[in-house]
């Protein structure tokens, strides 16, 4: 219960500001197609340099939780959603707002946010303190072999071709090596003098999340832009919440996937929303209202996407494995700040991660509240023309890389792997992995290098890295995320589904 | 058409594994790349792997960039690149930004170009956000970027 003596942390005046900021950017911007939670977190990254860690964490918290809820807005008035996590919600939100059901949809998709939200975080706080004494007893190799089934792990879960996923891990753990090799001071992969400080990884988080978004405005040319809105008519507040919290099924489908899914690593929210709409549909005795507009149908979307964004920092905390690309790029945020996740991180940054913890339960509260007060106008603003959000997009990328540092090299280093990841995504590779793969290198590599001196001092690197119980356990968990990775591909090949 | 679309990128990216690869185990002291070995064996490994997939059974998936896209995308990766590697030290980050947003949006802009309210909207617009960015990235973050011209 170490997390109640934190809580006073979150109602700070500076806390509590970022927290209010982040909920109502994040709604803004989660609302405004294009915009995904991974690359506004990044994009946020660089405003929280000047700040406390625990304030700059209390702020990508807030961002990411309430992105993912924002994504709602323009998937039911626009039917295009803010992001993937909320796919399954145009299937029946938008189908509501046709109906001029617009306003019901909204406060039912940010209600069901809440629940499971709320029930995602509640699960964050008590899982991760105990699967953080169960990783205390990892050593180097240990260490080593999370790393290497994180990045497997998100390479071959995150949707896609197993091989491609792989190949981007490994690309991302190769660019983590250039530079100065941290043991001897050695060269490494230096050809070009920009990047003899290595690849700085808040730099490369933007240009891989940012660029290839910004590209890809710039594909649709001089379109005019042909979105229709939706008008929101008032409905009730209270008809909602009633409608909400006797719909028992598809809430408790919603939190329930949203939390297993959250809590395997690299899956994310896309598949949380539409595995719960799709078990929501299979077990309701009226599922033939599915589709055309029935609110259980949001009601299991938006409890699952929300329910994920907890448990998803479950490994990342204890483990350093993002459940997640967003919270791959809060991996991020969290090092830049020196904070390293792992077993001890209670231990040894309870004041900052407890207050982070905590502003998310406050986060879902606030969404909801902010959510259900400017959903309607949300909308409008995200009405925002491509052309004008590539050029926004661009600069701050621009400014925020520059910032880390202030060096051009790190602008420099930005635009080249973004545009790089543009043309990779179109041959079907993924930024996650490759970003994982930058993020978990150091770490990979760093107990990888001392697992092999104890090694060399006992019975070779072999004996040492490859038994154990521990050991043998992660090594059958890589094995299996791949294979389980590789029987789907063949069986959707087979099938003739896309993988 | 297809097999070429994703062998080429394919080769490209097992070219680097091979390069990598060679560097990894040629250099010295062998300590330093004893990680990079491990990780480029699986990367060549991985790489020709997709490579020889890509040359064998085509993917369905249709990667081309069209023409009229790449007509899209080559001004706005122009200009960006443009600002990134000459104006944003040249001109200094402000100055450079104002140029390249109001080029964008007004290149990009569907409205029509001669009407005066569109170019009132454009200019008001990035004077808008430029007035933003100096806020939170000058005077907030106090983050000093290069500001050769216009700013000090």
């Amino acid at each position: 219960m170490e997390f109640i003596y934190y809580f006073g942390e979150v109602f700070t005046f500076w806390s509590f500001s970022l927290l209010l900021l982040g909920t109502i950017f994040g709604l803004i911007l989660g609302a405004t197609p294009g915009l995904s939670p991974t690359m506004a977190v990044a994009l946020a990254i660089p405003f929280t340099f000047k700040l406390e860690p625990a304030q700059g964490l209390i702020l990508l918290g807030a961002l990411y939780t309430s992105t993912v809820a924002g994504g709602a807005v323009s998937a039911i008035l626009l039917k295009i959603p803010g992001a993937p996590a909320n796919i399954a919600t145009t299937l029946d939100g938008h189908a509501m707002a046709q109906k001029g059901e617009g306003a019901r949809a909204l406060q039912v998709s940010f209600l069901a946010s809440l629940f499971g939200g709320v029930i995602g975080v509640l699960l964050l706080i008590f899982l991760t303190p105990i699967l953080a004494q169960w990783a205390l007893a990892f050593g180097p190799s240990e260490s080593f072999w999370v790393a290497i089934l994180g990045v497997t792990i998100i390479g071959t879960l995150g949707g896609g071709s197993v091989v491609k996923g792989l190949l981007a891990g490994c690309i991302g753990l190769w660019l983590s090596t250039i530079g100065f090799d941290d043991i001897l001071g050695t060269q490494r992969f230096i050809f070009h003098s920009s990047l003899s400080g290595g690849i700085n990884i808040i730099a490369a988080l933007i240009g891989l999340f940012a660029i290839p978004q910004v590209i890809s405005m710039f594909a649709k040319g001089r379109q005019t832009q042909d979105m229709e809105v939706i008008d929101v008519k008032p409905h009730s507040l209270f008809k909602s919440v009633h409608e909400v919290f006797s719909s028992v099924r598809a809430l408790g489908i919603g939190t329930t996937v949203g939390s297993i899914i959250g809590l395997i690593p690299g899956v994310g929210g896309q598949i949380a929303g539409l595995v719960a709409y799709d078990q929501s549909k299979n077990f309701s005795p009226d599922r033939k209202r599915f589709g055309k507009g029935h609110p259980e149908g949001v009601i299991a979307a938006e409890s699952a996407n929300n329910a994920m964004v907890g448990p998803s920092l479950v490994p990342l905390l204890t483990l350093s494995i993002p459940g997640s690309p967003t919270a791959a790029v809060l991996l991020g945020g969290l090092i830049i700040h020196g904070i390293f996740p792992g077993p001890n991180i209670f231990r040894d940054y309870p004041a900052v991660v407890w207050p982070f913890i905590n502003s998310m339960l406050i986060g879902q509260v606030l969404m909801c509240i902010f959510g259900l007060a400017i959903a309607g106008y949300a909308a409008r603003i995200a009405r925002v023309p491509p052309h004008i959000m590539a050029a926004i997009v661009l600069t701050l990328a621009i400014f925020g890389s520059y910032s880390v540092q202030t060096s051009m090299n790190d602008v420099y280093v930005m635009m080249i792997l973004g545009v790089g990841m543009y043309f990779l995504e179109r041959y079907g590779y993924s930024a996650a992995p490759l970003v994982l793969g930058l993020i978990l290198g150091p770490i990979a590599e760093g107990n990888f290098v001392e697992g092999s001196m104890i090694a060399n001092a006992q019975n070779g690197v072999a004996t040492y890295f490859l038994t154990g119980t521990l050991n043998l356990v992660l090594i059958l968990m890589v094995v299996a995320s791949i294979s389980y990775s590789v029987w789907l591909e063949l069986r959707s090949s087979k099938a003739g589904l896309p993988s | 058409m297809n097999r070429l679309e994703h062998a080429i990128p394919a080769g490209v990216i097992m070219l680097v594994g091979l390069w990598v690869a060679w560097i990894s185990f040629t250099q010295n002291p062998a300590e330093a790349f004893l990680f990079p070995r491990l990780i480029s064996t699986i990367f060549l490994t991985l790489s020709i792997w997709t490579f020889v997939a890509a040359w064998v059974k085509p993917s369905e998936v249709n990667a081309t960039i069209s023409a009229t896209t790449w007509m899209n995308i080559l001004p706005g990766l122009i200009i960006g690149a443009i600002c990134v590697f000459w104006m944003g030290k040249a001109f200094g980050f402000y100055t450079a930004s104002i140029i390249t947003v109001f080029t964008l949006i007004s290149y990009y802009d569907p409205a029509p170009h001669r009407q005066i309210s569109s170019w009132i909207k454009r200019i008001l617009i990035t004077a808008g956000f430029i007035a933003v960015m100096y806020l939170l990235f000058a005077m907030l973050l106090g983050v000093f970027t290069p500001r050769e011209t216009l700013f000090r």
